[in-house]
């Protein structure tokens, strides 16, 4: 048998007003994205903990996205900017810890950019298939189960 | 405690969903969780069996918690969550897992891939809701007034509305005088009725109502609060005139010396420094343009040190010589107003593209004029009393060409959409040209004629048939200036061939746009605007005067380009929403919003920092973070924040977060 191919898994953190809208209007606009992408609804990226994107990375996600909405449109007035600022960080961190910082994603997407979520999910999925799976996942060496 | 008896409802769409997933296999699988005491999957959850088959199931089963995988939740979150709560189930242990738009859409073309992603969102969804609180709304006090932003024709229709109803409106209009775009017109298609004569009544009773508090010449400068209760800061303008006092007999107009381009006759006339925007102004009050004003602008000089004046210099004070009531007293009169309201609605209109942004169909020549500038030259009321003149020369044109689509529907040069309402204003014009110079040549050339409105067609017709309006289907390429004449090159795509005509001016419909302004008043409403500077509807065909800002309303042009009918349409249906809003003594709000555990909380403070609505208070004496609930919008950037998870949004604990992100993230 050959090798399975190698299918990323990716958590999506939308925002309700913007990022999820998007997801919603390229669903209802038929445009095709891998299954890869993992969705959850979050009210605002600014609550967005860093630790759940690590926390993502640690069981077993390959990457992670975060989409918001563009700057200056924020729902919530600035809350894009909170985590435009958390997101800085978690990649900084990833970096001096030796991981690839490019496994955390932060995109604005507005509700009526449909057509750019699809181009987002398409692209960054086939980025990070080029880029293999993550060696962020088999850092459990604290007790934690083993993810795979 | 975390749910046991949990309830999984797997909604078919039709085929929607059921065409690309593998409904059946979904309720199997998740049927077999311990935590789950039922699932199933029924044709069209949000139908009135569907709903019942819910309800039935929670009072069978005993359930104490329910997630429908269905579609978005902003389309059918409140039906299950209404129907849970009609079985006494609290809708807050309802959670909707969108495997529509996020998992069968999109994966259409792989239907293992869609029904393994519907069972992982299900799987997260129900993690999610199994540390789900049951919640009761709060309850918050409703100011019974309204806000209008914007006195054009659908601002006007709305606040009278409003009005009418017995609820006091506040009416504020950028532009000395109410009218809007509208009034700018010479007549309406397709009944030729006059702006002059079926504006002004409704403009009158708008200055005069006595629910309708009318600031004019005032601009919105900072907006807070929320659906209910918002505060409001109006900016009224400098017009160094005192309107308690001024008539508006216009003596000081007669006697100004200095002249500028007039905003309402959109540069096809001068007015005085001093003015009244128009005859027919409501309110009918003079003004002073200060950029333009003589003895202004010799005191600003002064002021900032760049002119020494003489003693006894005599500074033009000719208005103020002449005003009788003693109401030019020229000082700048600027004021801040603050206003409480409930509701808001944004009817700001449109503008068109400038001519000069169309070089090569001749914008920069003085003749080829915008389309809403021709109607300042068509009306009775305009600078040359109806009868068209040449802006260059002021001789009577003998043939114009109109064009359509300048910037409509030319991505390149313009914007991508049809601007609606070119076709029928320029074939209005035509006719219009032909009524005041009859023998004039009309040549209009158009994309395609669409006239799709009531009595719309039949105008058209007339206007090829009666008038003998010259029709060119063919776009134009370019105007150039031949000796006194304007030549039009441009294909007719009927018979194939170039056509070149001569005329004495060029009409150009260019493209509208949103009003340049709205982007700023946008912001301070938090409502979302698009690159073309329309504003954004939660929904565009069910929610059309909705935006996500609970209690803030759109109306008329400022959502998209329309003509008359819809723009007075939107009008009366904003203000009904805004007055559905407003008909309730509280308003319920969702109490999805940020919590302390003052057990945990240190009073560090972080997340009052970063709190847009000033929302967290630290309490002094227990130094603890404490929310204030009206103002809290449930966004958590505070929860992300803090370093204790002390402060958290309601049914969105981190707890409920990261255990569903486990679901999504195991890697099989």
């Amino acid at each position: 048998m050959t090798e399975k191919k190698f299918d990323p898994v990716i958590v999506g953190f939308f925002c309700n007003w913007c990022t999820s809208a998007a997801a919603d209007l390229a669903g209802t606009s038929r445009l095709h994205y891998p299954a890869s992408i993992r969705p959850i609804r979050v009210m605002c990226s600014s609550t967005v903990d860093p630790v759940y994107l690590v926390r993502a990375l640690q069981e077993g996600a390959d990457a992670t996205i975060l989409g918001g909405c563009h700057p200056g449109d924020c729902h919530y007035i600035t809350g894009n900017y909170k985590a435009r600022r958390r997101v800085a960080i978690v990649k900084t961190v990833l970096k001096s810890l030796g991981f690839d910082d490019t496994r955390v994603l932060l995109e604005w997407i507005s509700g009526s950019e449909g057509p750019k979520f699809a181009r987002v999910m398409n692209e960054y999925t086939d980025y990070i298939k080029k880029r293999g799976p993550s060696d962020f996942k088999y850092l459990d060496s604290l007790g934690g189960e083993k993810v795979d | 405690m975390a749910m046991k008896r949990i309830g999984v409802f797997i909604c078919h769409c039709g085929r929607n969903i059921a065409g690309t997933v593998d409904v059946k296999r979904v309720a199997e699988e998740i049927g077999k969780r311990e935590d789950v005491a039922f699932s199933t999957t029924y044709v069209f959850m949000c139908s009135q069996p569907g709903q019942k088959l819910i309800e039935d199931s929670i009072k069978k089963y005993n359930l104490d918690g329910v997630v429908v995988a269905n579609c978005s939740p902003t389309l059918h979150e409140k039906t299950m969550r209404n129907a849970a709560a009609r079985a006494g189930l609290n809708p807050y242990r309802v959670e909707i897992a969108n495997i529509r738009e996020w998992a069968a859409w999109p994966h259409e073309d792989n239907p293992e891939a869609a029904t393994r992603k519907a069972i992982r969102i299900i799987n997260a969804t129900i993690e999610k809701l199994k540390a789900n609180a049951s919640l009761e709304p709060i309850e918050v006090p409703v100011t019974r007034r309204v806000l209008v932003i914007g006195g054009g024709v659908a601002g006007m229709q709305a606040a009278l509305d409003i009005a009418d109803s017995g609820i006091e409106t506040i009416l504020v209009e950028k532009e000395p005088s109410i009218g809007g775009n509208m009034f700018r017109l010479s007549e309406t298609f397709p009944t030729l009725d006059c702006p002059q004569c079926i504006l002004t009544p409704k403009m009158n009773d708008v200055g005069g109502h006595p629910n309708i508090k009318l600031y004019t010449y005032s601009e919105v400068e900072d907006v807070e609060g929320f659906m209910g209760n918002f505060k409001v800061k109006i900016k009224k303008k400098a017009t160094y005139v005192d309107w308690d006092k001024c008539t508006g007999c216009g003596e000081c107009l007669r006697v100004c010396p200095a002249h500028v381009d007039s905003e309402f006759d959109l540069k096809m006339a001068k007015r005085t420094s001093i003015y009244i925007a128009n005859e027919q102004a409501v309110p009918l009050k003079a003004l002073i343009d200060e950029n333009s004003c003589i003895r202004l602008q010799f005191e600003k000089k002064v002021k900032e040190g760049k002119i020494k004046p003489k003693k006894n210099v005599k500074i033009c004070s000719k208005c103020a010589d002449v005003c009788e009531p003693n109401a030019i007293h020229f000082q700048n009169n600027e004021e801040i107003v603050e206003e409480e309201v409930g509701s808001i609605i944004v009817a700001t209109g449109y503008e068109v593209m400038p001519a000069e942004a169309f070089p090569e169909l001749g914008g920069k020549y003085p003749d080829v004029i915008t389309a809403l500038q021709f109607e300042r030259l068509l009306a009775p009321s305009g600078p040359t009393a109806g009868i068209p003149r040449r802006p260059s020369d002021g001789k009577i044109p003998k043939s114009i060409a109109f064009v359509h689509c300048v910037g409509s529907r030319d991505p390149q040069n313009g914007v991508p959409y049809c601007s609606r309402i070119c076709c029928m204003y320029t074939i209005k014009q035509a006719m219009l040209v032909k009524h005041a110079l009859h023998d004039a040549a009309v040549y209009d050339f158009y994309i395609d004629i669409r006239s799709n409105g009531k009595g719309y067609e039949e105008f058209y017709h007339r206007a090829k048939e009666e008038y003998g309006v010259n029709f060119i289907r063919g776009k134009v390429s370019k105007v150039y200036k031949v000796g006194d004449k304007y030549r039009v090159q441009g294909v007719d795509t009927l018979t194939g061939r170039i056509v070149e005509v001569d005329v004495d001016m060029v009409v150009l419909a260019t493209a509208a746009k949103g009003s340049s302004t709205v982007k700023e008043l946008a912001k301070k409403l938090r409502i979302p605007y698009d690159e073309w500077g329309w504003l954004k509807e939660t929904h565009l065909k069910l929610k059309p005067l909705e935006t996500p800002v609970g209690g803030v309303f759109i109306a008329g042009a400022a959502q998209f380009i329309k003509d008359i009918t819809d723009s007075v349409s939107q009008g009366s249906g904003a203000a009904a929403k805004a007055m559905a809003l407003l008909s309730k003594p509280q308003l319920e709000k969702e109490p999805l919003l940020a919590k302390v555990d003052p057990e945990i909380c240190a009073g560090c403070g972080r997340c009052k920092d970063q709190c847009a609505y000033d929302a967290i208070t630290i309490d002094p004496i227990r130094h603890v973070s404490v929310v204030n609930e009206a103002l809290c919008e449930g966004c958590g950037a505070c929860s992300a924040n803090c370093p204790t998870t002390a402060i958290q949004v309601v049914n969105f604990k981190k707890g409920q977060v990261v255990r569903a992100v486990d679901v999504l993230a195991e890697v099989f």
